[in-house]
């Protein structure tokens, strides 16, 4: 006890402060500010108008007023397809690497994370070319696909290498109780290996899921501009200074982010998966 | 039977890795085609590259000022970081899982939400865009929670008695921090580095937002050249540098293979 008296002030602590201050400025500060935009209107009053704008599709600015409905159906209908196509691609591709006899699984891996360090606007680039020289871009009827395409084509790492991670963890001797004790091979997987894997799916489909919603770039790239996600909704309202509505739409997104973060535990740093590739390094 | 099976499995395996490059296979073949578009083969050329490489043009420049942006926006976010992660770690727990939670919010957060939120907040403390501070400090809210989360593991991995024992030696506390637990953590801080440099080179949507309106990144610039139509020749120039990046990460991971390879088979 006395031994402490005797320690010097410093203590490492305190070298928290300047990253909780950067922390409070920078990132919490920006979502309060996006809290009272939602709730004010043009010029600073209290207000639920944006809310009920944003779910009655009537009344306040013209602007986007028939597109928006249809943008939110459309923006969730290519987020729930890109998500259930990239579970139904990443897990049989995550579970043939974790369970293949190759010595060298990492490297085959590799294979599906390497055009995640190309550019990302490059890559998409590099689809859009593709199906350019196929001839279904920008033809009618193929937007939604397109985007779809797009969406998958960007994420599918995020979805096989959480799943990859929870499956290689799965302890081998598991498999064989079920055996021994006479469950079929396809029984052992569903009541051993897929449980055992839940959480590897539950972190891809939240860093899919949302993306797909948000990330603009892509919708707008595969379909020169035509298809609008909720992402490209909440940019063109920042660029024609429609930030009230703007700042709504964002809150709700925000609001739809914590839920599935909290319904797949991802607040908790122990879900190392979580991470969008940073066990990779 | 069991054959069969084996075979429709390294089929399916094949057929995604196939859509996974198909696209920058084919850029990389029309890299050398003679003419601008991807419609038809003109012959086999190297002007997309020599256009690349000249400075007068466009394309080089502006991939060399956005390594640069990367190289400072992750040198930044590493340091913070760095301090971040070790006062976390050592913070009482309540301080600890609060900082935490914050921290996965821009991981977790759509990128166009965060990049929205950020613009509102340099409006509001009236920031200007030319001074490059928002387009840096933008990207270090993108970065720096990965580099913390690659580093906390290395610190819970970490022996604590040697930090004591260093004290109880005489150390003083910031010799002690300096010579036992940065060189304990270094790999984690190497790889949040890393991290933090290829989430700079990624990002659009933070950079659109953030940055002077005369300065563009390779993200920026082109999706900006996809709205245009009078720009096919720079367009294709940046095939050959898709090319080029590609190349570079093959062997990257080549060597990276090799190294691990050997690294197993010394363990064997």
């Amino acid at each position: 006890m006395t031994n402490t008296k005797f320690r010097p002030r410093f203590s490492r602590k305190l070298l928290a402060i300047p990253y909780g201050l950067f922390l409070g400025f920078f990132v919490v500060v920006p979502l309060l500010i996006i809290v009272y935009y939602a709730f004010t209107d043009a010029n600073g009053k209290f207000t639920f108008e944006n809310l009920v704008i944003f779910f009655s599709g009537s009344g306040g600015d013209s602007f986007f007023q028939t597109a928006r409905f249809k943008t939110i159906l459309q923006s969730l209908f290519i987020s729930f397809t890109s998500t259930i196509v990239c579970l139904l691609i990443a897990y049989p591709i995550a579970y043939i690497i974790a369970n293949c006899k190759l010595k060298n699984k990492f490297g085959l891996l590799l294979l599906f994370i390497v055009p995640m360090w190309v550019n990302f606007v490059l890559r998409i680039n590099a689809l859009k070319e593709l199906l350019e020289w196929i001839g279904i871009y920008n033809k009618p009827g193929w937007n939604i696909f397109n985007t779809v395409l797009g969406m998958v084509y960007d994420f599918l790492p995020f979805m096989i290498l959480p799943i990859y991670t929870t499956i290689i963890k799965i302890d081998k001797s598991y498999l064989e109780a079920a055996k021994d004790l006479g469950a079929t091979p396809a029984k052992a997987f569903v009541k051993v290996t897929l449980p055992l894997s839940k959480a590897g799916i539950m972190s891809g489909i939240s860093m899919v899921f949302l993306p797909s919603m948000t990330n603009y770039v892509v919708s707008n790239y595969m379909t020169f501009n035509h298809t609008k996600i909720i992402g490209s909704f909440i940019d063109e309202c920042f660029r024609n200074d429609l930030w009230n509505i703007g700042s709504v739409t964002a809150l709700l997104l925000l609001t739809l982010m914590f839920l599935i973060t909290w319904a797949t535990g991802g607040f908790s740093t122990e879900s190392e998966t979580n991470t969008r590739g940073t066990s990779l390094w | 039977m069991v054959k069969i099976k084996s075979c429709l499995k390294w089929l399916f395996v094949g057929l995604i890795i196939l859509f996974i490059y198909a696209p920058i296979m084919l850029l990389t073949v029309y890299s050398f085609n003679a003419s601008d578009t991807i419609s038809s083969w003109n012959g086999f050329s190297l002007d997309h590259y020599e256009y690349f490489f000249n400075m007068d043009n466009q394309p080089l420049p502006i991939v060399l000022q956005t390594l640069a942006l990367a190289i400072v926006v992750a040198t930044l976010s590493t340091l913070l970081g760095t301090i971040g992660a070790i006062g976390i770690f050592y913070s009482k727990k309540r301080t600890a899982s609060a900082l935490n939670s914050i921290n996965q919010i821009p991981i977790i957060n759509a990128e166009v939400v965060t990049a929205i939120s950020f613009a509102f907040l340099v409006v509001a403390i009236g920031l200007p865009k030319y001074t490059y501070v928002p387009l840096i400090f933008g990207q270090m809210v993108l970065c720096t929670p990965f580099v913390v989360l690659s580093i906390i593991p290395k610190l819970k991995q970490m022996d604590n008695n040697l930090y004591e024992a260093a004290l109880d030696l005489g150390a003083t506390p910031t010799k002690a921090l300096f010579s036992v637990i940065i060189p304990q953590i270094l790999p984690g801080i190497i790889a949040g580095f890393l991290l933090a440099v290829t989430l700079s080179l990624d990002d659009y949507v933070i950079a659109e937002y953030t940055k002077p309106n005369t300065f563009d990144t390779i993200s920026t610039h082109i999706y900006s050249l996809s709205k245009g139509s009078q720009v096919e020749v720079i367009k294709s120039s940046y095939w050959a540098f898709t090319a080029i990046i590609f190349l570079i990460i093959v062997i990257a991971v080549i060597v990276m293979n090799v190294r691990t390879g050997k690294k197993a088979g010394k363990r064997q």
